[in-house]
């Protein structure tokens, strides 16, 4: 399970991720922030990519729709998707409770982490939100 | 932000009740307070309280407005009794559509009769550009905008009628579907007409500028134990478009015709000449090209405005012009058009930004309520 919001690392396009080694590896688990999620409202369709698919940091992996609108995900890191969080699109309603635990989307084993310092810890993401709240 | 954007009489309010501001139209509307669907609910289920003053109110005093309305309407206006309320669209020569509107006829305590056009906020400008040059050949004619003047609210809903009548000196339901009037209301004059936008029984009042706060927060107040709620955009678009209602700038623009949009009902061709008139009987002969239709894609994913319709066999037919969630329905749904040859298809594709999924045919609405026996 992901670590505090705290202790995530956050990408400017409201995407958390928190990097962890597992079995040699390093594995990222990515979700979207409590504040990303407040701003979307009303979530009703989320589109996932399948296992084994590349992501690309700061490229897209898939969407989320609100009643009103699509919004691109976009992946923090560069690796390889190892596990979808395949209960989340039919429970969409929970990820407004539960963002960072129930609310993780995907879990990529990193390929390249250079991009790793350009994420924001949660301090400098929650001035970014407090600038565009 | 773009300082030139307008705001309405009620837009402290809207603030202060911690609303989602948007431009829309050349004014900051409300898009939603708290949530679009929670609202879209409270429209289903209680009664919603819209802002509208954005839309544009045009009146036109003195004798012939009835003549110059029947000349640009695709409606006729001349036979609307005081107290009539009417849908028409108004044409180019071409029979595009350059708005939909209302108008309705009404009569002031001082026996004084006029109409009235409600027109779409983004339509403004350029319908009383279109109707200027009109005005000459109706010398006893007067167009005075009167949007700035007053302020426009919605309260729409099952609820609506029955808070109202206690509120209300006036007695709304003894107004029926499309009536209007105007009556002394918190001791100022409202014009009060049964219609709206959401598919739901209501009504919307037009009052002075500065009693907006006063008649909106009076109604909120009354309404509040029955679950009365202020409802944004966001809202009003899902509503009306599970209620099959056509929107400017989405169904209906300069190059689409009232016959394809579906709305022939509000075409009188016989025996009259408007602007238009000519082109829409041609079309009417000659049968549209396309036609607007309803469909539900299978599965979560709401088609939007933009996605293409293919037949079974993947040849593009067609263009969604509004499509979402259905909050009251829980399923997706969407508007499109598609060429004739295709207005009975039961099933199509719709390409969902490069994914095609399945969407079988139904009849607009979508929704309807239930009729109190």
């Amino acid at each position: 399970m992901p670590r505090d919001p705290e202790n995530l690392l956050y990408a400017e396009s409201h995407e958390w991720c928190d990097v962890v080694e597992e079995g040699g590896a390093k594995i990222a688990t990515i979700g979207i922030s409590a504040f990303a999620i407040e701003q979307l409202n009303d979530l009703v369709y989320m589109d996932l990519p399948e296992v084994g698919k590349a992501v690309t940091a700061g490229e897209e992996f898939g969407e989320v729709e609100s009643v009103k609108a699509v919004s691109p995900l976009y992946s923090p890191i560069t690796g390889e998707v190892v596990e979808v969080h395949s209960e989340l699109p039919d429970n969409l309603d929970q990820l407004n409770d539960d963002p960072y635990d129930f609310g993780w989307i995907l879990k990529v084993k990193v390929s390249d982490d250079s991009n790793l310092s350009s994420l924001m810890d949660a301090a400098a993401y929650k001035k970014q939100c407090a600038a565009s709240g | 932000m773009n300082t030139s954007l307008a705001t309405t009489p009620l837009d402290a309010w809207h603030r202060s009740a911690g609303a989602k501001m948007v431009p829309f139209a050349g004014y900051e509307m409300p898009i939603q307070y708290a949530s679009i669907v929670g609202e879209h609910q409270a429209c289903r289920t209680s009664a919603a309280l819209f802002d509208v003053s954005h839309m544009g109110r045009i009146r036109f005093d003195g004798d012939g407005s009835e003549h110059l309305l029947d000349h640009l309407l695709t409606r006729r206006v001349s036979d609307l009794p005081v107290g009539g309320v009417r849908y028409g669209l108004m044409c180019n020569a071409e029979g595009g559509v350059l708005d939909d509107v209302l108008v309705s006829h009404l009569k002031t305590p001082s026996d004084r009769r006029f109409h009235l056009l409600v027109v779409n906020a983004s339509n403004h400008q350029k319908i009383i550009d279109w109707i200027t040059p009109h005005l000459p050949d109706f010398p006893t004619v007067t167009m005075s905008d009167r949007t700035e003047l007053t302020a426009m609210i919605a309260v729409q809903g099952p609820k609506a009628i029955d808070v109202c009548k206690k509120l209300f000196t006036f007695d709304p339901s003894r107004l029926k579907y499309y009536q209007a009037t105007i009556t002394d209301q918190f001791k100022k004059p409202v014009i009060v007409s049964r219609t709206g936008y959401t598919g739901e029984d209501g009504l919307e009042l037009i009052v002075r500028a500065e009693e907006a706060n006063r008649v909106w927060e009076n109604i909120l107040l009354a309404g509040r134990d029955e679950g009365f709620t202020a409802v944004g955009l966001g809202a009003r678009d899902t509503l009306r478009m599970e209620a099959g209602m056509p929107l400017y700038g989405h169904e209906l623009n300069e190059s689409i015709d009232p016959i394809s949009a579906g709305l022939s009902f509000a075409c009188n061709l016989q025996d009259r000449t408007f602007v238009g008139s000519d082109a829409l009987r041609a079309i009417k002969a000659a049968g549209p090209k396309q036609v607007r239709v309803g469909m539900i894609p299978e599965g979560k994913r709401p088609a939007r405005e933009g996605c293409d319709v293919l037949d079974l066999d993947g040849n593009k037919i067609g263009c969604v012009t509004s499509g979402g969630p259905s909050p009251t329905l829980g399923h997706p749904i969407a508007m499109a058009y598609v060429a004739t040859q295709h207005a009975n298809d039961k099933q199509f594709q719709i390409d969902i930004r490069g994914k095609s999924v399945l969407a079988n045919a139904t009849p607009l609405p979508f929704y309807k309520r239930s009729k109190k026996v």
